[in-house]
């Protein structure tokens, strides 16, 4: 339902009309109109690459638009710079937060609008708590940003553009990086701003959140606005409109079969470089043929446990066993070699090379080894065919796998990497965050190779930071918190229950407030 | 009244204080590594201080005052033998403790600090024992802070600059261009003003070749930085060679500054000499470290400054221009870097010669980083390599039966240990050197 459109008398709100970006000859947004009023929150939907983010900096000044009109209450506006856009009313929180990590939360907010030569930090500091208490977002105003946890830290982003007297606020993905419980205190922090009045663009690829908060949906794809939405529409619906075909939400699969156990994890205790244990002695088994889930907020050791099995980082104690071989002190090489598959979480920096070509990318792991390789001489051609065969096989869109990899979008790079990985027998997949920046579409096939690879009877750890992916792949999940283990659960726990535990609540005291929680909301 | 309020189960919420996550710490195998080989390292010069023992012979004597001043000083005199041992059981202790990894929080800071100062001053009691000479510590001191000078102004510029997120390897040639710059007008004005000014002027016109490469070009900022010493020393030798050589009297003949003793501050025991009779440059640096502070810290210019080398990104969506102010920062730096680079002429000798800085430019530089990129802490190692250096020219007054350049070493040896035990890991701004496109 669309709420009733009092906002009228305030103006006609924040439009965009026509808006047109070009980078080269690639078009970024293609004449888009779009519009907020006041007191509503407006979703721009979109997958990876569609160009909300692109729109939301061109109407932030960080672009300059190629053609088309920004017009406040009617009349047309033109910003040079974010400064521009800032004194219009427009504020942003960005999806990486634009704060300086070594400095305090009131440094922080009055950084670019400081009012003398001198730096006043107790008026700053003033603000900071007049701010946070009229808006209900508590924060310490001497704390460092890079001591808080990412959920103060949006809270300090959002203080920010209302430091600035927003009046309309886009919030740039704002819950990739929240935990479900944050998620909900953000959305009850949208709705209280939308009824001070303020214009709210959300942009999301989210289907849940999107029902959940939007009074109006847009959806934008390949640069384009391909239709509203009402906010009762179905995510079936919605994920059509934003792919352009019918898209499978859920993924097929049978139930386990989990057959012998095939990794066993002994009291692991890993360190990061500075020396933090991140991961604090935890076991677990995996059977071959089952997927279990790492679930937990992003931070709490999840990345350095995937990293620690492969052999990445150093292993401080404990033991970790592949189909009975002792891997804890081995190298990556020596890891690959016993069967495990990686897929590593940042394909930028890991596991795929831009400026190597489709070809190499998928023989990354076997390139010095037959069929790949002649004594000290690769066979270009076994390469070839090699790549041209899992093309087809893992539907990577590319006219030639003779082309750079960077030229490959987010999800058709994830599918050559796992391509890489699965071609061959595993005994063990990791897998961090396979779907991370991927688009609805790829995600689906990413999700059903990853069930046919246990079907296969692989043994599956896969670590993710999404609730929904965990829902829909795992047949047993590992909650992380701190390091440690919460608890090993069943893949149909409430979300609520999960969410609890990713915040460290035990599965048993999870479960019984989960319940009292619904009690209170039926009475 | 419904019955949730009653039943609220306790869940983590944005109204929460902030939670921290917080990992148990433990040894990284960097900071292991670190830890270890600081620690042999004590070790080492302790045992050397050891060995020193059996050759020191007789009283050590530190004269507190020259043998000018108007209030004499005692001179202090240590038992050689006992002040070499009791330095080289702090060393072996410092050494052992750091080895044996039971130090915690402060405690390496003080016990690399420790260590340092053992190993200066047991090397000092046995280089002064049974000599006829006292070892002079106020000419030490007012040494130490007179060729610290260039040091610090160059620190200065470099840390000024990095925080932008610029890096400076050229502080060296904006030394040796500014170096010239004032012998030259110092020469043909006679004016030590004149020359001061000419000095800050090449060392600006220098800073602007490197944010124009560094800023607008987006020219890697350590190649620019070498290309632009290379440039430096070609260019002042060639004018050096085809210009002023030939008229050395007219051309190379500067003023130097005298010492200003500044009137009652000058009088006081020790304190006086070292800090107030000095150059106008010595002052100028003194006071720089101070205004270089305010700026930071203090200062609208200062906090965007230090936004932009971290996040310049941050910095422009709140519509701070990051070229501009980096362009700033480089051009300011330039001010402190001609003023340093005025000392190597005007400041000390008068005339030019070729390549004469040598390398403090890149001593600078090395400040700059132990000082952890902050004005005070930079100015701080500075004052170190000038205490250093002092030190060297002061020994060889002193008849110590080692070879020289062995006993050079040592004091570096000191910097080193006081450097792993009091920095440790250090982290610059995170946009340092990295240009910034849109």
């Amino acid at each position: 339902m669309i709420r009733p459109v009092a906002e009228q008398a305030r103006g006609t709100g924040l439009q965009l009309k026509g808006i047109t970006k070009k980078f080269g000859s690639f078009v970024a947004n293609d004449a888009v109109d779009l519009d907020v009023r006041p007191g509503e929150i407006h979703c721009l939907l979109g997958e990876n690459g569609a160009g909300k983010s692109t729109l939301m900096n061109v109407l932030y000044g960080l672009y300059q638009p190629d053609g088309g009109d920004i017009l406040i209450d009617g009349r047309p506006v033109r910003f040079a710079d974010p400064k521009a856009a800032m004194g219009a009313g427009i504020g942003m929180v960005h999806q990486h937060f634009m704060l300086v990590e070594v400095f305090t939360v009131a440094e922080n907010l009055i950084l670019g609008r400081e009012p003398g030569v001198v730096v006043d930090l107790k008026a700053a500091k003033r603000t900071v708590r007049e701010l946070s208490e009229r808006y209900n977002l508590p924060v310490d105003p001497d704390a460092v940003i890079e001591d808080l946890p990412v959920g103060v830290q949006q809270r300090v982003e959002i203080l920010k553009a209302l430091a600035n007297d927003a009046q309309y606020l886009i919030f740039d993905e704002p819950t990739a990086v929240l935990t479900p419980q944050e998620i909900d205190d953000l959305m009850e922090v949208m709705k209280a701003l939308r009824d001070e009045g303020k214009g709210i663009v959300f942009i999301t690829h989210k289907l849940r959140e999107v029902r959940a908060i939007a009074d109006r949906i847009t959806v934008l794809r390949r640069g384009r606005i391909v239709g509203d939405a009402e906010p009762g529409t179905s995510e079936t619906e919605l994920a059509q409109l934003m792919v352009g075909r019918a898209v499978d939400l859920t993924v097929d699969k049978e139930h386990a079969a989990p057959g012998d156990v095939r990794l066993t994890v002994d009291e692991l205790t890993v360190a990061n470089a500075a020396g933090a244990v991140v991961v604090d002695s935890i076991s677990f088994e995996v059977a071959g043929g089952e997927i279990l889930c790492i679930a937990g907020v992003q931070g709490n050791g999840q990345s350095e446990l995937a990293d620690a099995l492969l052999g990445n980082i150093p292993v401080l104690s404990g033991r970790i066993r592949l189909d009975g071989r002792e891997l804890s002190q081995a190298s990556p090489r020596q890891s690959i070699a016993a069967g495990m598959g990686f897929v590593p979480e940042d394909r930028q920096h890991d596991g795929f090379i831009g400026s190597f070509t489709i070809a190499e990318n998928l023989v990354l792991n076997r390139y010095d080894t037959a069929p790949f390789a002649r004594g000290a001489a690769l066979d270009l051609k076994a390469i070839n065919d090699n790549a041209v065969a899992l093309r087809d096989e893992f539907d990577i869109r590319t006219p030639d796998v003779q082309n750079l990899g960077s030229s490959l979008s987010g999800g058709n790079a994830q599918k050559v990497v796992l391509a890489r990985e699965l071609s061959r027998d595993l005994a063990l997949l990791v897998a961090s965050q396979p779907t991370r920046g991927v688009d609805v579409g790829a995600i689906e096939f990413l999700h059903k190779r990853i069930v046919a690879e246990r079907d296969k009877g692989t043994a599956v750890l896969l670590v993710s930071t999404e609730l929904e992916e965990v829902e829909a792949l795992a047949d047993r999940v590992l909650v992380m918190y701190r390091g440690g283990v919460v608890g090993i659960v069943p893949p149909d726990t409430s979300r609520d229950v999960l969410g609890m535990m990713m915040a460290g609540v035990p599965y048993e005291e999870a479960q019984a407030l989960a319940v009292a929680d619904t009690k209170g909301k039926d009475a | 009244m419904s019955a949730t309020t009653q039943h609220e189960p306790h869940l983590p919420s944005l109204n929460d204080e902030p939670e921290q996550l917080d990992f148990t710490v433990t040894e990284s195998r960097d900071a292991r590594r670190a830890r270890l080989s600081s620690g042999v390292l004590i070790l080492v010069v302790g045992v050397l201080l050891a060995v020193l023992f059996f050759t020191t012979t007789g009283i050590s004597r530190f004269a507190l005052s020259d043998a000018f001043a108007e209030v004499q000083l005692p001179t202090i005199e240590l038992p050689g033998r006992l002040t070499v041992a009791l330095c080289a059981v702090l060393c072996l202790l410092a050494g052992a403790g750091f080895l044996s990894g039971r130090l915690r929080g402060r405690a390496p800071m003080i016990a690399g600090l420790v260590a340092g100062l053992a190993v200066t001053l047991g090397f000092l009691a046995w280089a002064a024992a049974g000599k006829d000479l006292p070892f002079p510590v106020a000419n030490q001191l007012a040494g130490t802070v007179f060729t610290a000078t260039p040091l610090i102004l160059g620190a200065l510029c470099g840390v000024v600059g990095e925080r932008a997120g610029v890096v400076n390897v050229a502080i060296e040639g904006q030394f040796l261009t500014a170096a010239f710059a004032a012998a030259l007008t110092g020469s043909i004005t006679k004016s030590i003003w004149a020359a001061l000014f000419a000095a800050v002027l090449a060392g600006v016109l220098m800073a602007a070749v490197l944010a124009l490469f560094a800023i607008k070009y987006l020219v890697d900022q350590v190649v620019l930085g070498v290309v632009i010493n290379l440039l430096a020393s070609g260019l002042t030798g060639f004018l050096f060679d085809q210009l002023v050589q030939p008229n050395s009297r007219a051309l190379n003949s500067g003023p130097v500054m005298q010492a200003i003793p500044i009137p009652l501050l000058a009088d006081i025991p020790l304190l006086g000499p070292v800090l107030f009779q000095q150059t106008i440059l010595v002052y100028l640096a003194i006071a720089s470290i101070v205004v270089v502070w305010w700026l930071l810290y203090r200062t609208r210019w200062g906090l965007r400054l230090r936004a932009v080398g971290e996040h310049p990104k941050a910095a422009d969506t709140v519509g701070i221009s990051v070229k501009a102010v980096r362009w700033q920062a480089v051009l300011v730096g330039g001010i402190f870097s001609g003023l340093g680079g005025a000392f190597f002429t005007v400041g000390s000798i008068g005339s030019f010669s070729k390549d004469l800085t040598v390398g403090n430019g890149f001593i600078a530089l090395a400040a700059v980083i132990m000082g952890r990129w902050h004005p005070v802490l930079a100015a701080t190692m500075a004052l170190f390599f000038g205490f250093v250096v002092q030190m060297a020219s002061q020994l060889q007054t002193l008849n110590t039966p080692v070879p020289s350049q062995f006993l050079l070493m040592l004091p570096y040896i000191a910097t080193i240990i006081a450097v792993a035990g009091l920095i440790g890991r250090t982290r610059g701004p995170a946009a340092d050197g990295v240009p910034y496109t849109k």
